[in-house]
């Protein structure tokens, strides 16, 4: 595949990066190492190029209706300058893609934006449309994956390191930002979009700058930057779902319940999925992303599989890694319900070798 | 980005180095093999008394990000494996010719070393 390339690519090179294919995008993966960029983010701040996720806004008189006709939250319960997680689910409640919705403040043009997962943003655009001729609602869709470069400022220190980054007089309403909460920011001089979103479990912003000035704007910042390779571990310590991994609608169709994301759906609100979703709810599910610990040495890995103490097979590994905070071996699969309390114990098929595992609650990390 | 490759050293093209010892040979990976892998968190060799193969897979090195195997670059009897490896594999990334080694073999053909890469060649088969 022919690799869509972050505006910063040659940045990072000159910064020591090595790259990687991410849902068709060349990004970083790693700038000094995983374990240094990991403790940089928990202990202090870091910076990463998420330029690879999608960009589409929605605007015009049906526009909040378009977008709660496509994704499970509750977007009418969204004030200006407010934004939510979200699922976009297939008809038989199957999902698709994980997202922000954010209702954008009123000085930018458009009146709702979306983040889907990288290489998601063509697809997304068409689904969109296509749903918007269907039912004859009056809204613009447009695809701004590539006019925007995108950045997450993430870590206990990363409002102060905003602040020193954005226009004095806008600092008093950086700190007043709550979770989830978007407002517009000069940022080095930058017109940005700031919001007190990210996918760490640590408080921080992701910034949204047109991508022709993303240079300005990363140069603003003098901390650690943090290749995906430091997400991954980052995200996966707090449980959060990876696309392609712990969901993926082709190979691993899985619904909200399922993911452990029950709480992004709102029955009370109409949706494609929704009636689906509803008798998922009611009758419960067999399988749910359940998160354990290797006991024995050992790297849990996506793909391994997991038997119960009779050696039958219960399940496979979505995500796995050592953790570098906790400095154990943790893994994500889909295991039946009644594996669902921590502590149950359970093997990990490790290169054809059994290695005892123990159910764990999650998020692995508590923050 | 230039990566330590010792003179003492010989090497498999799978990035692991033999260095002759008194009577045996000392094995591990290279500095560049360890930059590649990132973080190593987890070591896997063999028992001292195992053979191994010259060109064979004896273990498995394993960083937050990758699995590698791992192989041979003689054959003979592990006579001593670097038990520090099960409690600090990191000692792989900071001192890969060092206290990152992974096994002492006894080594069944000396000749053998003539069949790996000079540290010339190693250094030109990693620019």
């Amino acid at each position: 595949m022919t690799g869509r390339t972050p505006p910063l690519q040659a940045v990072h090179e000159d910064a020591g990066a090595s790259f990687t294919d991410f849902g068709g995008w060349e990004m970083p993966v790693e700038f000094d190492s995983i374990r240094t960029e990991h403790a940089a983010v928990r202990e202090s701040v870091g910076i990463f190029d998420v330029s690879h996720m999608g960009e589409i806004e929605v605007t015009g008189p049906d526009a909040r209706e378009l977008m709660q006709r496509l994704t499970t939250n509750d977007v009418p319960a969204l004030d200006s300058g407010e934004a939510q997680y979200a699922m976009i689910t297939d008809e038989d409640g199957i999902i698709l893609d994980d997202t922000v919705v954010y209702n954008l403040p009123p000085e930018h043009d458009a009146d709702y934006l979306f983040i889907p997962n990288a290489g998601h943003d063509g697809q997304m655009y068409d689904r969109w449309v296509d749903h918007r001729d269907e039912w004859g609602l009056d809204a613009e869709v447009s695809n701004r994956t590539d006019d925007y470069a995108m950045f997450a400022l993430q870590g206990p220190d990363a409002e102060e390191r905003l602040l020193d980054a954005v226009a004095e007089d806008q600092r008093t309403t950086i700190c007043g930002l709550n979770r989830f909460g978007v407002v517009p920011a000069t940022v080095g001089g930058v017109d940005c979009l700031v919001a007190r979103t990210g996918y760490t479990g640590e408080d921080g912003f992701e910034l949204i700058a047109p991508a022709d000035e993303a240079d300005t704007v990363w140069e603003q910042f003098d901390c650690q930057p943090c290749g995906l390779g430091a997400r991954d571990t980052l995200r996966i310590e707090m449980g959060f779902l990876l696309s392609g991994q712990d969901f993926d609608p082709e190979d691993d169709p899985r619904n909200p319940y399922e993911a452990g994301v029950g709480f992004t759906v709102k029955l009370d609100t109409e949706f494609v999925g929704r009636d689906a979703l509803e008798r998922v709810d009611a009758e419960g599910v067999a399988e749910r992303l359940t998160g354990f610990r290797l006991v024995d040495r050992g790297v849990p890995r996506q793909g391994y599989t997991v038997r119960d103490l009779d050696g039958e097979a219960i399940g496979t590994v979505t995500s796995g890694t050592m953790s570098p905070t906790l400095e154990k071996p943790i893994g994500l699969a889909y295991l039946p319900v009644e594996y669902r309390s921590p502590g149950v114990n359970v093997q990990v098929m490790v290169r054809g070798e059994p290695k005892k595992a123990q159910t764990q609650a999650l998020p692995f990390l508590d923050r | 980005m230039s990566f330590e490759i010792p003179e003492d050293c010989r090497f498999l093209d799978s990035h692991e180095w033999a260095r002759r010892e008194d009577g045996t040979v000392r094995v591990g990976i290279s500095d560049f093999a360890q930059d590649e892998l990132g973080d190593v968190v987890f070591v896997e060799l063999p028992a001292e008394g195992d053979q191994v193969t010259q060109g064979e897979e004896f273990g498995v090195v394993e960083s937050i990000k990758a699995v590698s195997d791992l192989y041979s670059p003689v054959s003979g009897t592990v006579v001593a494996v670097n038990d520090d490896l099960v409690d600090a594999p990191e000692l792989v990334n900071e001192d890969p010719y060092g206290d990152g080694w992974m096994l002492d073999v006894e080594i069944d053909d000396e000749s053998e070393l003539d069949d790996l890469l000079s540290p010339e060649a190693y250094d030109d088969q990693i620019a």
